[in-house]
């Protein structure tokens, strides 16, 4: 009933990361490339991003999409839209689902480029009602720039992040008012210019600093939401519609039901520098692994991966093991997180869970300090925060755990 | 086949009006339906049949084991649950027979076991029995440290609550009984209908409805938000507001109703391998306790906590609540905690100040009572239905022909189980629409083709939360990221001009 096929290399998810792998890999002669998209399609989340901010200045996240299309079609892959990869039939073989039937996809190497999503409401245990009119980010971009839907009236943004920013953005679009963005942090996650930005224009929009949601009210719809200060005080902000925004995670599904390590931090695949996953074969690359960043750094892991798939392809042998790396409290996380000889370098993505005033990152292998790295700004939780790879060549391969601790 | 949302209602008298339509008063007019000669109707508030305590509760299709025995309610679920398994194994609905683990963990619980044992056997449960420490370890090898022993009832299974109620009303409604919603019934009074000349039966009603036309009789006259409902019998199936119904009727109540909330956490379909059966606690005075337990979704649910309230509609959770649950559930599963939740939700059980169901039937005022359906009402529904029918004929007598039960027509429910082949798995369903073929929700793997039988199926969500019951799409763990606009898109364009999806 499933029909059999097979390709050289199969890339899931036509985001950035993906698109980016499929066009290097196909124009550099890596035989058959096919990447599958579940979405009508491909172009991964800048689809529904009309804003400018990706890649070169003023290019929109649709117009950045097309171009990746364009590159992945221009170079030879084959990019196949309302396709789902569905499961796992084998270590290196996916099951399908699209309007043609079903099939069985066996590869010679699987990318998994599966993208991230914002947590909702109920994944952070916002107690209260269940009314209509509470979104995450990502809903409501598709809702507003390629569906033209009535959203609302009056909104209340949770976050005060870059992507709290773009769902202002596409609520204005929208003709919904802004009551505030809140969030419990002490500041806005973004420049200056970008938070003074909110007071510009039509309607100046409140930035509440530490405070949370606690409940939402109404029945049907929603009313409002109550809010907790830093100092206990409770308060209801009357509003038809509250978006969650930020708080991403790695759409890790795919990768979990084929028996992929995950690492506990990212909750995504466990990679080493060439993103190669401790499965023999398969290699994930950009939000999938860490959640979110830039989509050009998506675009970039694609880009770099296409290298190490070659080399899988060519024969090149699996690194088993390696030495892990780990990011210390209050380090949320670090990506990749797992060290092999010979693996690339590169950058190492982290994240924190307080806010730093400057920080010095410290890379420690059984006792002895690899590195050490002073980061010339604040960092708050769910920013970037990066770590150049020069240390790597001093990793000693047989040592314990490398920790990356906040010095 | 009527269902109406909005305008007028029809004034002709009915013979039997059911209030509520939720999974008790759904079964009812299900089985009332089965008297083809009924007019029959089911008045619901709500726009959406099931969207009261039967859209939130645990979904478990119990066995009765634990009930007061010798209750009604004992009786009523010992063979709802048999009506039901074999409803739902013809129709569809998804069961699993899981099978539940009632976990000892402190000597005074272990203690508890024999007797519970007992009660199972005076409740007509012969299938349980104690098992050890290490069974229970090598039955559910993630369960919390300190697990003493547990009694093992494997009759006990998972069941899915949307598609009972709904594949209740459906039949119902295809069987001709007229599903009325957005239609709260606000008064009752009563009504003489003119006694000659009878009115003209319409064209394609039956000709010997003997019942319309008897000129001269009272009437219940229901004053709903949409009219008026006249009817010769009236049975109450209102859930939570019975009570009130019954002391508008009557005059006086024979119990009142007080919410006792349950909120519960429901986790990622991730964390489905982590537990095999329905995991309970030993019971105490305060009820039934927190259990884990999978869902036919391929979910995992903690909860319910057991709040006593006084507003009948405070459906909300509460941070202590969740943060209680998280504590209860770290000691059970702890590896449960570290999935993400998909959802959390509250339900309000219709508890009353007896022990057992308040079903009373009212031969003189033609009304019967169907209250204080408490935390069982999912399972015992068609043993409830049935019981119902039966105090009806008694108090209607020859009035009313209730001795000649036509069979209905079999339902095939949609299947939202993840034991059973979902449209995305089939071939040979893809092969015939390509419909079945696209998904559009993907944490839940809903298709366009499921989701455009939803919308133009006999009774049709009035929601997108109605939709997310009847095809589970934006239920997932992303709650509408992805699908969310896709999936309003396909349900307003639907409404608005029957667009196909
Ligand atoms: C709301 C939002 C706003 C953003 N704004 C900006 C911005 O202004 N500027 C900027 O630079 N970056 C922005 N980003 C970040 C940027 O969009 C991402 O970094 C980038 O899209 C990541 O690329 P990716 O390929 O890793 O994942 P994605 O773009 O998420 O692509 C993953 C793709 O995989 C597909 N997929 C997943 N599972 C399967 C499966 N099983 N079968 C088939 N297909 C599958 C998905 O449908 C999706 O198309 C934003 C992100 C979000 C969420
Ligand atoms: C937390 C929890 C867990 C549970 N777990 C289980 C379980 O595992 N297994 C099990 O078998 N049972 C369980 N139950 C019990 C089960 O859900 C209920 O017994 C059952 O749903 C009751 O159905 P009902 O039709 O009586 O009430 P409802 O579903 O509440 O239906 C009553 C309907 O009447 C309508 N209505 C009320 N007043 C009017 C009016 N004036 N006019 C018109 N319409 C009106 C309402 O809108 C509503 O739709 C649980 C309940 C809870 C709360």
């Amino acid at each position: 009933m499933r029909r059999q096929r097979s390709v050289d290399v199969l890339v899931v998810g036509a985001g950035p990361a993906g698109l980016a792998a499929a066009a290097r890999l196909a124009a550099s002669g890596a035989g058959t490339v096919e990447v599958l998209e579940r979405d009508a399609r491909a172009g991964g989340v800048p689809r529904h991003c009309h804003h400018g901010g990706f890649g070169r200045w003023g290019v929109t996240g649709p117009q950045y999409a097309e171009s990746l299309v364009e590159a992945a079609l221009g170079g030879g892959a084959a990019v196949r839209t309302g396709v789902s990869a569905t499961g796992w039939a084998g270590p290196l073989c996916l099951e399908t689902t699209g309007p043609h039937g079903l099939e069985r996809i066996t590869a010679r190497a699987v990318v998994l480029a599966t993208g991230a999503r914002e947590r909702p409401r109920s994944a952070r245990l916002v107690p209260g009602t269940r009314p209509a009119g509470v979104l995450t980010t990502g809903e409501l971009q598709q809702a507003v720039h390629v569906y033209g839907q009535e959203i609302g009236t009056r909104a209340v943004v949770v976050g005060a992040e870059p992507v709290s920013y773009a769902a202002l953005s596409a609520l204005r679009r929208a003709g919904v008012e802004v009551a505030a963005l809140v969030t419990e942090e002490t500041r806005a996650q973004v420049g200056r210019a970008r938070a003074a930005s909110t007071r510009l224009g039509v309607a100046w929009v409140p930035l509440l600093t530490g405070a949370v949601v606690t409940e939402l009210l109404g029945r049907g719809r929603l009313s409002g939401v109550r809010l907790r200060r830093r100092d206990g005080r409770e308060s209801v902000l009357a509003c038809d519609t509250v978006v969650f925004t930020g708080d991403f995670v790695p759409d890790h599904e795919l990768a979990r039901r084929g028996g992929v390590l995950l690492d506990p931090g990212t909750r995504g695949p466990a990679v080493d520098g060439s993103f190669r996953t401790a499965s023999p074969g398969v290699f994930a690359v950009g939000n999938g692994v860490h959640a979110v960043e830039p989509a050009r750094v998506a675009a970039g892991e694609g880009a770099r991966v296409a290298e190490a798939v070659r080399g899988h392809l060519g024969g090149a042998g699996w690194p088993s093991g390696g030495v892990p790396v780990v990011a210390e409290t209050p380090l949320r996380w670090v990506a990749p997180n797992r060290l092999v000889p010979g693996a690339a370098g590169g950058r190492f993505i982290l994240r924190t869970a307080e806010a730093l005033g400057c920080p010095v990152l410290v890379v420690l292998q059984d006792g002895r300090c690899l590195h050490r790295q002073r980061v010339r700004r604040r960092v708050l939780p769910n920013q970037g925060l990066y770590l150049s790879g020069g240390w790597v060549g001093k990793v000693d391969a047989g040592g314990g755990p490398v920790r990356v601790v906040v010095g | 086949m009527t269902v109406t949302t909005k305008g007028p209602l029809p004034s002709e008298p009915y013979d039997v009006t059911v209030v509520g339509a939720g999974v008790v008063g759904s079964a009812i007019a299900r089985e009332l339906a089965g008297h083809h000669r009924l007019r029959v109707a089911l008045v619901e508030a709500s726009g959406d049949v099931g969207d009261g305590t039967s859209k939130a509760n645990t979904a478990i299709l119990h066995t009765g084991f634990d009930a007061v025995p010798g209750s009604l309610e004992s009786r009523l679920v010992r063979e709802g649950q048999r009506l039901l398994a074999a409803y739902a194994a013809e129709s569809g609905i998804p069961v699993e027979p899981v099978g539940a683990l009632l976990v000892a963990w402190d000597e005074e619980q272990l203690a508890a076991l024999p007797g519970l044992l007992e009660k199972a056997e005076a409740n007509g449960y012969n299938g349980a029995r104690i098992i050890d420490a290490d069974e229970v370890r090598s039955r559910e090898p993630h369960l919390g440290e300190g697990a003493l022993g547990a009694l093992d009832v494997p009759g006990e299974s998972i069941i899915c609550p949307w598609t009972t109620t709904l594949a209740y009303a459906t039949q119902a409604v295809r069987g001709g009984v007229d599903l009325h919603l957005n239609c709260e019934v606000e008064r009752v009074g009563s009504w003489e209908s003119p006694p000659a000349p009878a009115p003209a039966p319409p064209p394609d009603s039956d000709s010997d409805s003997d019942s319309a036309s008897s000129g001269g009789s009272v009437c219940h006259e229901l004053t709903t938000s949409r009219g008026a409902v006249r009817t010769r019998y009236l049975i109450n199936a209102a859930g939570l507001h019975a009570d009130v119904l019954d002391r508008r009727l009557l005059g006086r109540g024979e119990f009142t109703v007080t919410p006792r909330r349950g909120q519960l956490i429901v986790f990622d379909k991730l964390a489905r391998d982590l537990v095999r059966h329905i995991l309970l606690p030993v019971p105490t005075a305060l009820g039934k306790g927190v259990l884990v337990a999978p869902t036919v979704y391929g979910n995992v649910l903690l909860g319910p906590t057991a709040e006593e309230l006084d507003d009948k509609r405070a459906t909300g959770t509460t941070e202590d609540g969740l943060a209680g649950l998280r504590a209860k559930g770290r000691r059970i599963l702890p590896a449960l905690l570290d999935e993400e939740v998909t959802a959390v939700y509250a339900g309000l059980r219709a508890a009353t100040e007896h022990d057992d169901y308040q079903i009373h039937s009212s031969p003189e005022a033609r009304y019967i009572t169907v209250g204080g359906i408490r935390s069982t009402g999912l399972t015992a529904s068609m043993a409830i239905a049935e019981y119902v029918v039966g105090l009806l004929a008694d108090a209607a007598g020859p009035d009313l022909d209730l001795t000649v039960a036509g069979d209905l027509d079999p339902v095939g429910m949609p299947n939202l189980g993840e034991a059973f082949p979902r449209p995305y798995q089939r071939a040979d369903l893809i092969a015939t629409d390509s419909a079945y073929g696209s998904i559009i929700c993907h944490c839940e793997r809903v298709t366009r083709g499921e989701i455009r039988d939803a919308l133009i199926s006999t009774v049709p969500p009035g929601s997108l939360e109605g939709l997310r019951r009847r095809t589970r799409a934006r239920g997932g763990r992303c709650q509408g990221f992805y699908c969310g606009a896709a999936v309003r898109e396909l349900f307003d364009g639907w409404g608005e001009s029957g667009a196909a999806c």
